[in-house]
């Protein structure tokens, strides 16, 4: 039994033994691991933390909170202790006040007598106890569940018309052959060196312009069209056999059916691909709706992280709860579409 | 956001689930849009289809990127306050001149517009640092990936995670490690150590900008170089094995040559990438302290939205300066990736 354990635990693929150059890697990656996902744990567990305990310094592993029992003969649960007496005997008792150096306690199962201890000599007990008020609070005290709402809302609009636009330029520049056509793709390869950081200020006034300021669709449209997507769909419809396309010519079916009903169905992976891609771009979208969306009413959830963290008392406990929940969405997709979405980066080389 | 190895192919057809899910909705939505764009198609035509289905692509290119292009010249060389165009009476060069106007390059300090110059300082240093760092870290980790390990899946996948997360979410996360009392902060006054104030010292500042910058997008690079080692031939390992090469050898005389070209393209991507570098940043130090890890592009919002006069003249002027920039880096990778893949 030991002797498979030992196997499957050291063998190596190939069965070649071990090289110190094997044992290096495999120390590389577990240093990877704890600082890869470390961090990410750290900001859970904390999150979980009351006030009181995220101010404890070194701080905790765990949520913990200090245990209280109800004692006969007083209105509030007392803190619980472990106090070393003075015999050296250690006992669980529950302060009732402190003075100075001095706390007062009583014995929960003899709630009689006080028992005088020095504060140095107790310890609190704890617990492990989730304060999932960090996770309610935000939804009834501010408008976090807005937030929420609007950055779903930019998220799947944004990603549809993303879709659309972008599968129907692809399909004219893989499809066709038309006047323009070079100038079209140049102009698409033209976007690519435009990132919206260096037209904020004009992209703010066509914004404007078109009345969108302090809504949504000031965020949905201007990254809408996204010459990634393009060059993404466009490479793949290029594998779509001619003849398909030619074949429902003959049977009459309009250029729009063609592309609605062979050329999107056949291109699924790709767009698959794409709708990733917008779902990250336009969760984490941040520079742009920073610029352009002054209202709290129309903050996106990145957004509105932003200013909860640049206030005067930052208010951790909440603070790390909602970027808990900004971040899960993304775990999520993640842990179920992770080899769809490497490959999907390795064979495009975009992101 | 730009497109580097498309040369290995287009990701692979896999059942598309999704399509029959869709497939009542999609012959509703059929119904609804056939015929206007059956009567479009009999109007002009079925050669000039291709112009329709290119449109609204280019009506948001147009709206959003060409036009802004322009507008972003005409505010460079106009004045005022004002945000339209037509309000704005004409400078010249004038913030051409004052964001270039400086004693000596070298030093900020005698600069007129000295926020402008220690945010290119500060990017530069960012750049720098990040480049070596980044493409280090992305290489060692895909060489060791590379490798035949067990669970090379899940490790890939560790490293890559980040990359997906938004900027403030990992700013965030590493803003509760760094504080004064935080885990970091733990670890070192456990170890017998002093608590350091990682964001008030301006070198340190600058140390975890580039560390959590290498942390969130480490992954990206990694897979675009582990892509590229596993399109190197085995045999040429083997024959290398077979005349009995060191593995340093090996290393120096195949592994880099072969990898060359992707490499050069993360180079170039993470100097792209680095130049524009804002969120994370941001939200991290704030620039701070003081101006010792405020960016250009921060400069750029910050003269135009954040401050108390909005200044889109100056702003447009260091957009077009940093857009040329750009523009010129694109060109390379955009050379550098054609060559590659003929």
């Amino acid at each position: 039994m030991t002797g498979k354990l030992r196997h499957l635990l050291l063998a190596r693929r190939g069965g070649a033994s071990w090289h110190w150059t094997d044992v290096a890697s495999y120390a590389y990656l577990a240093l990877g691991v704890l600082l890869m996902f470390g961090p990410v744990l750290w900001l859970a567990l904390s999150s979980f933390k009351t006030p009181a305990a995220l101010l404890e310094f070194p701080p905790s592993l765990l949520p913990m909170a200090q245990s209280e029992v109800s004692v006969p003969g007083y209105p509030q649960p007392l803190p619980l202790f472990r106090v070393t007496m003075e015999d050296g005997s250690v006992r669980e008792l529950a302060q009732v006040r402190r003075v100075g150096i001095i706390a007062q306690m009583v014995d929960p199962a003899a709630p009689g007598q006080t028992i005088r201890v020095p504060a140095d000599r107790r310890t609190p007990v704890r617990h492990m106890a989730l304060a999932v008020e960090n996770y309610t609070d935000p939804l009834t005290q501010f408008d976090f569940l807005r937030f929420l709402r609007n950055s779903l809302v930019v998220t799947v609009v944004a990603t549809i018309i993303t879709l659309v636009i972008n599968s129907m330029a692809a399909y004219a520049l893989s499809v066709y052959e038309f006047r323009g056509k070079s100038l079209a793709m140049l102009g698409v390869i033209g976007t690519l060196m435009i990132p919206i950081t260096i037209v904020l200020a004009p992209v703010y006034l066509v914004v404007t312009k078109l009345g969108f300021v302090d809504s949504l669709w000031a965020v949905i449209l201007p990254g809408a069209a996204t010459p990634t997507g393009v060059f993404l769909l466009r490479q793949y419809m290029l594998t779509i056999p001619r003849d398909l396309i030619e074949a429902a010519r003959m049977d009459k079916a309009s250029e729009w059916r063609i592309y609605a009903r062979i050329v999107m169905p056949l291109s699924m992976p790709a767009l698959a691909v794409l709708a990733i891609f917008s779902v990250m771009w336009r969760w984490n979208e941040f520079l742009w709706p920073l610029a352009v969306l002054t209202k709290t009413e129309v903050h996106t959830l990145p957004i509105a992280l932003n200013a909860f963290q640049g206030e005067l008392q930052t208010q951790w406990h909440y603070l790390l709860a909602m970027t808990v929940v900004t971040l899960l969405p993304v775990a999520l997709v993640f842990a179920f579409l992770q080899r769809f979405i490497t490959s999907g980066i390795a064979n495009t080389g975009m992101k | 956001m730009t497109d580097t190895i498309r040369s290995h192919g287009a990701p692979a057809r896999g059942p598309s689930a999704a399509a029959a899910v869709t497939t009542g909705s999609a012959n509703a939505l059929m119904r609804l849009t056939d015929p206007p764009m059956r009567a479009v198609q009999r109007l002009i035509g079925a050669s000039r289809m291709p112009y329709v289905f290119l449109l609204p692509n280019l009506v948001f290119f147009g709206l959003f990127v060409f036009l802004p292009i322009g507008i972003n010249i005409v505010f460079s060389v106009t004045g005022g306050t004002a945000l339209f165009p037509s309000e704005r009476p004409y400078v010249g060069a004038e913030h051409y001149a004052r964001l270039l106007d400086c004693g000596s390059y070298l030093e900020a300090a005698s600069c007129r517009e000295d926020l402008f110059w220690r945010g290119v300082g500060n990017t530069l240093t960012f750049t720098v640092f990040q480049m070596v760092a980044m493409v280090l870290f992305s290489l060692v980790t895909a060489l060791v990936l590379n490798r035949p390990i067990r669970g090379r899946g899940f490790f890939r996948a560790v490293y890559f995670f980040p990359v997906l997360l938004s900027p403030v979410v990992v700013a965030l996360i590493w803003k509760w490690i760094l504080q004064r009392d935080g885990l970091l902060n733990a670890v070192l006054t456990t170890a017998g150590g002093e608590k350091i104030l990682f964001f008030v010292d301006p070198g340190w500042a600058m140390f975890w900008a580039v560390f959590v910058s290498v942390w969130a997008h480490m992954g990206f690079y990694t897979l675009i170089l582990l892509a590229g080692l596993q399109a190197i031939p085995r045999d040429v390992y083997e024959a290398a094995e077979m005349d009995g090469t060191r593995p340093w050898r090996v290393f120096h005389r195949i592994t880099l040559p072969l990898l060359w070209p992707n490499l050069l393209v993360v180079l170039v991507l993470v100097l792209i990438r680095s130049v524009q570098v804002f969120d994370e940043v941001f939200v991290l130090t704030g620039g701070g302290p003081g101006t010792a890890t405020m960016m250009v592009v921060q400069y750029i919002y910050t003269t135009a939205f954040a401050n108390q006069v909005q200044n889109f003249g100056l702003a447009g002027a260091a957009s077009v300066l940093l857009g040329a920039v750009l523009f010129v880096l694109t060109l390379i990778q955009l050379f550098l990736t054609r060559r590659r893949a003929s």
